[in-house]
Formats: C-alpha cells, sequence, structure tokens
C-alpha cells in the first residue's frame, strides 16, 4: 500500500494543513510520497523533505501548476495514480478544487472531509452540517480522499530526510488561466491554525464597529471570524467565514460575539476547546453550545474585556 | 448558448435532521424538503443570463425520487425553460451523477452548467468537478462573480486566502458559492405558468448508465453533543474563569 499525499502550500512554505493530512495518512498505513506542485516551489520541497514518515518528495514545478489550476493539477495527478491505494490531500479550497476532478479521471468516488481513519478503507465524516456523522467504506481500487485539517494534530515537521524526485512531464491542458488574485495581508494568525480566535456576526451592526474586534484580538493574539450573515453584509472580506460552506475551525479558544450560533455557523466551530458567547439575547442558539455565556450588550461587553485583558 | 442547471433535492435547510435510533441514516420522514440552496443560486444566475441575451434557453435537471419534480417546478418558475427528472430511487453518489449529466451534457450541448458548490446533506462538494473532469471542460469553482463572453467566462473564486479570478474558456462547469447573487422569489403567475413548461422524465438506464455505489454506507451516528456550561454575570467573571479554570488565557 503506498499513498500519494498532495501537499498544501504557497510556494514559500509547507502549510499545517499538509502535516495533519500526514497523520491521517499514517493512520491508514503504507508509504507516503508528497507531492508538491506549483511554480517556484523548490523551497517547499526541501522541507517536505524533512517531514518524519515521509518516503519520497515528488516535485512538480511548473509555471502550468502556478496557483494550482485544477485541470492542470489533476491530469499530473491522473498520470501518478497507479502507484498508489490512496490520494489524500487537505480540504483546503485548493484541495476541494483538483481532488474530485482527479476521482472522476479515475473513475472512482471521492471521500470528503474525512474526520477519522478507521481502517484502511473505512472513515467517518460529517454530513448535513455536522449533524450526523457517516461511517463510509470505499469500495473503490484507488481511494481518493481529502482530510479535515482541525481533526487530525500536525504530524512533526522536522527529523526526517526524503529523496526528492523531480518530475519531468508537464500538464498544460490551456483550459483556464488566473487573471489576478485578491489575497488577504494580515499579521495575524490563520483562522484554521490560531490557538484563539474571535468571531463576530451581524450584531456587530457595520463595518467600523466590526473593528472593535480587530483590538480585542490583537490582545489575544487571535484570528478574527465573521458570520456568514457578517460577510454577506460586507463588514469583512470572504476569507473570514467559518462554517458548513466556510472554514472549519478549533482553536483553544473561540469567542463568539453578536452571533446567534445557526446550526450552520456551529458545522465550523464547535469542535472548539473553550466557547465563549457574547450576546444580548439570552435564548441564542449559541449558548447551548457555549461553556461561558455573557449575557451583554457587546457595546459595552466588548470593550470592558478589552480593558480586563 | 445553452444553459444547464442542476437542482438537487434536499432537506430544508432550516430542519434539524435527527439520526434514525438503529444508526442506519438520517430520518427524512415527514421532512420538510427544498431546492439545495445553492442550486438556487445557479438557477438564479442562469435566469439573468438569459435575461440580460446571453442565453438562448435554461435547461434545469435533477437526479432523484418522483417527487424532485417539486423542486424543478421551483426552478422553472424562477424562470427556467424546461426541465429533465432522472428520476432513480437508488442512492446516487457524486460519480454516478456526474455520468449521468455527462450524457446530457452531450445530447444538449450547452455553453455552461451551472450547479451548486456543495449539497447541504452529503456536504460533498465534488459533483461539479467531476461533471468537468468526464466531460473534458474547463471548471470555475466556488464562483461569487461572473461575467460571460463568447468563448470564455471570467469568474471571481472564493478561495482560502481571499478572491481568485480565472478565464475559463466555454464550454465550462462552474460551481456557485454564496455570495454570487440573491436568489429571486417565484411569483404566484410564474408558478403557475411553470406548471405548463415541459419537465420530462428520464431514467439512468435511458443514458446508458449504470448506477455504481463507490461507496458503503455502514453508520450514522449523531456526533458527540457539547455539554452547555454556564453563564457568567459580568466581564470580571468571564475574564477570571478564562484564566484560572479554563486556563486558556
Ligand atoms: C446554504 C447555507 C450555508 C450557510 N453557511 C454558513 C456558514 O458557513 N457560516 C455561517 O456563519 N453561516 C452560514 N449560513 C447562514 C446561517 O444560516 C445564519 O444565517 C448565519 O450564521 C447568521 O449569522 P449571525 O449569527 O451573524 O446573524 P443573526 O442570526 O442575525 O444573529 C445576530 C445575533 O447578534 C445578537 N446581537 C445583536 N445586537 C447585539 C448587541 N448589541 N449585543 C449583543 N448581541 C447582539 C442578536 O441577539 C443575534 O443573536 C448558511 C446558510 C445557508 C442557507
Ligand atoms: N441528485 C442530484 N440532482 C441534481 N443535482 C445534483 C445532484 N447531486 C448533486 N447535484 C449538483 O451538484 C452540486 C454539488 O453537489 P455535491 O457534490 O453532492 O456536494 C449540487 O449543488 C447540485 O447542483
Amino acid at each position: 500500500m503506498a499513498i500519494l499525499l498532495i501537499a498544501e502550500h504557497d510556494n514559500a512554505a509547507l502549510k499545517s494543513a499538509t502535516l495533519s493530512t500526514v497523520t491521517a495518512a499514517t493512520q491508514i498505513g503504507g508509504d507516503i510520497d508528497l507531492l508538491i506542485v506549483g511554480s517556484g516551489c523548490t523551497a517547499v520541497a526541501d522541507s517536505a523533505a524533512k517531514v518524519p514518515g515521509v518516503r519520497k518528495v515528488l516535485v512538480a514545478d511548473n509555471a502550468a501548476y502556478d496557483h494550482e489550476i485544477a485541470e492542470n493539477v489533476a491530469d499530473l495527478i491522473k498520470g501518478l495514480a497507479s502507484d498508489y491505494s490512496h490520494i489524500l490531500s487537505p480540504a483546503t479550497t485548493n484541495g476541494k478544487n483538483f481532488m474530485p476532478r482527479v476521482a472522476a479521471l479515475l473513475d472512482v468516488g471521492q471521500i470528503s472531509e474525512i474526520m477519522s481513519v478507521e481502517s484502511a478503507d473505512t472513515f467517518k465524516r460529517p454530513i448535513y452540517a455536522g449533524n450526523a456523522i457517516a461511517t463510509v467504506q470505499s469500495l473503490d481500487a484507488i481511494k481518493v480522499i481529502t482530510v479535515r485539517g482541525t481533526s487530525f494534530d500536525p504530524a512533526a515537521a522536522e527529523g526526517g530526510s526524503a529523496s526528492i524526485e523531480t518530475l519531468s512531464q508537464v500538464s498544460d491542458t490551456g483550459l483556464s488561466r488566473l487573471v489576478s488574485e485578491e489575497l488577504a495581508k494580515s499579521d495575524r494568525p490563520e483562522l484554521t491554525t490560531a490557538k484563539v480566535i474571535v468571531a463576530g456576526g451581524r450584531g456587530m451592526g457595520d463595518k467600523a464597529h466590526f473593528e472593535m474586534l480587530d483590538t480585542l484580538a490583537d490582545k489575544l493574539g487571535a484570528a478574527v471570524g465573521a458570520t456568514r450573515a457578517a460577510v454577506d453584509a460586507g463588514f469583512v472580506p470572504n476569507d473570514y467565514q467559518i462554517g458548513q460552506t466556510g472554514k472549519v475551525v478549533a482553536p483553544e479558544l473561540y469567542i463568539g460575539v453578536g452571533l446567534s450560533g445557526a446550526i450552520q455557523h456551529l458545522a465550523g466551530m464547535k469542535d472548539s476547546k473553550v466557547i465563549v458567547a457574547i450576546n444580548k439575547d439570552e435564548d441564542a442558539p449559541i449558548f447551548q453550545v457555549a461553556d461561558y455565556g455573557l449575557v451583554a450588550d457587546l457595546f459595552e461587553a466588548v470593550p470592558e474585556l478589552e480593558k480586563a485583558l | 448558448m445553452k444553459v444547464l442547471v442542476t437542482v438537487k433535492r434536499v432537506i430544508d435547510y432550516n430542519v434539524k435532521v435527527r439520526v434514525k435510533s438503529d444508526n442506519t441514516d438520517v430520518d427524512l420522514k415527514n421532512v420538510k424538503m427544498a431546492v439545495n440552496p445553492f442550486c438556487e443560486i445557479a438557477v438564479e444566475q442562469a435566469v439573468r443570463l438569459k435575461e440580460a441575451g446571453k442565453a438562448s434557453e435554461v435547461i434545469v435537471v435533477s437526479m432523484g425520487p418522483q417527487n424532485a419534480q417539486e423542486q424543478l417546478r421551483t426552478a422553472l418558475a424562477m424562470g427556467a425553460d424546461r426541465a429533465i427528472l432522472v428520476q432513480s430511487d437508488d442512492v446516487l453518489e457524486s460519480l454516478s451523477v456526474a455520468k449521468i449529466l455527462a450524457k446530457i451534457v452531450e445530447e444538449e450541448q450547452p455553453g455552461l452548467v451551472i450547479m451548486g458548490k456543495q449539497s447541504i446533506d452529503t456536504d460533498n462538494n465534488q459533483t461539479g468537478q467531476m461533471l468537468a473532469a468526464l466531460t473534458g471542460m474547463s471548471q470555475g469553482t466556488f464562483i461569487s462573480g461572473l461575467e460571460v463572453s463568447d468563448t470564455e467566462a471570467q469568474v471571481v473564486r472564493e478561495i482560502d486566502g481571499g478572491l481568485q479570478t480565472l478565464a475559463v474558456k466555454l464550454p465550462a462547469v462552474l460551481t456557485v458559492d454564496l455570495r454570487l447573487n440573491e436568489p429571486r422569489y417565484a411569483s404566484l403567475p410564474n408558478i403557475m405558468k411553470a406548471k405548463k413548461k415541459p419537465l420530462e422524465t428520464k431514467s439512468p438506464a435511458d443514458y446508458g448508465v449504470e448506477i455504481k455505489a463507490n461507496t458503503r454506507l455502514l453508520k450514522v451516528e449523531p456526533p458527540a453533543e457539547r455539554q452547555a456550561g454556564i453563564k457568567v454575570a459580568n466581564v470580571a467573571e468571564l475574564v477570571e474563569k478564562l484564566k484560572n479554570e479554563a486556563k486558556v488565557i
């Protein structure tokens, strides 16, 4: 049995979601090869080679793979697949984009966002916004799987010395091209790996008031997240959204402010270790999952909290 | 240019599902069903393309039980022109759905296929990408913006780091995210009109697709319940608890 693991990276560094996926792969068992596909990504290959438990690192470094254009990346992976029993990738927007395409090219299904490994062919995954957990067995010869990063501890990043192999074949379908990218720049931790998260909802009122949470977050060294309603209202950009259809987070401490706790939001944060809710409505559903609930007007409570820290 | 749109019948997003006591599946008996919210956005987008003179015909497709007709009628009332129901009581996994869609694409030759990014029941997020692979089409996934020209579509994609704009060659498969548009409500006259629009019923066999299981569902369980905690009286108590009890700050 051998596993091909497609790394999440930004051409400069390996992302933590990759290390969580290594843990899932280790639980499945077998040799693990890490594929780095990108453009100008040799630095990533070097750090990938240091991940203990990796047999070899495959590098596909070409302009055709810049921004991980799905059509090209899927074509590349299809060409490598026959050597493997499993193909894994983190359930990031990149993985979600190219992995189902890989599966269909191989005429197999995909098991999305697994949260545990029961055996080499059986996995648990959330369905219905996490309101049910399904145990599914794959019947396919090659198992194509995306892995929920927050469900697996990241593997060690240092200590190994895998060999690095450069792939020369290039898949350039010419079907899609990048026009532009608008990436959020922030000094704060990334939502999916942050230890502390402050999240705001529609109750924040407007964009200017939402900025209260930035100050609070900076005091706590926290990342800032939001509900769909807050994103839709334009308080914050889309990459802040936590939930069923946004990001899944599991920090040590999650502080939800002015958000009601809709099931679609809970789907993305209820695995947080400690949940704090600040809401003026004592019947808000968020209080049903909160370890510490404060029924208060956020416009008073948040500045007070910030001062008390 | 024809536009093909997929519409899935799913549990209404407001309903909290319950797991059956024998752990075989969730209980959908007497539960309110609706159009998958992402598919509504897909229909809206297709209808807008038609209104803008960019699409000549909007065809909606659903696969599932006979009463998925209701969701197709909703799409027709929103402005789609005709509907195809591929009726099957089998569990249709994404790859099978994509294979049937690929045959419909071959027959209808649409310039665009617009789908939801995700079904809110299985939370798979894969059928559109699979269809694109099977047909060799380009794909624009998780889109929140769209501009269509004669040869390509410019799509704005919601990605982990922010937003990405791609130019994808036509024909293309697009999967839509929540912020692409706000779907309209169908007016009563349009609901009446929709009853007369053509709705064709087919079977997977009509398309020569054999329904295959890629997975076996072994068990469905409720998630671990979180214990509700306590209410604190004020900010001072909250800070004290976080420091001394939870030890997280
Ligand atoms: C298909 C689909 C997918 C979705 N995906 C997601 C998702 O991924 N993530 C997500 O978050 N949502 C998602 N949603 C939306 C979700 O259903 C809810 O609509 C949304 O989470 C509500 O956001 P909110 O809690 O900010 O707003 P509301 O529900 O309006 O809650 C606002 C809260 O703020 C409180 N409040 C107001 N003023 C104050 C004040 N001054 N002080 C204290 N409290 C105050 C109110 O009491 C209220 O509880 C999805 C919906 C659909 C249909
Ligand atoms: N049975 C179905 N009938 C119609 N459309 C479907 C069906 N299954 C999936 N789809 C489409 O594919 C999208 C993604 O679904 P999924 O991959 O299951 O999350 C949905 O939003 C629908 O547009």
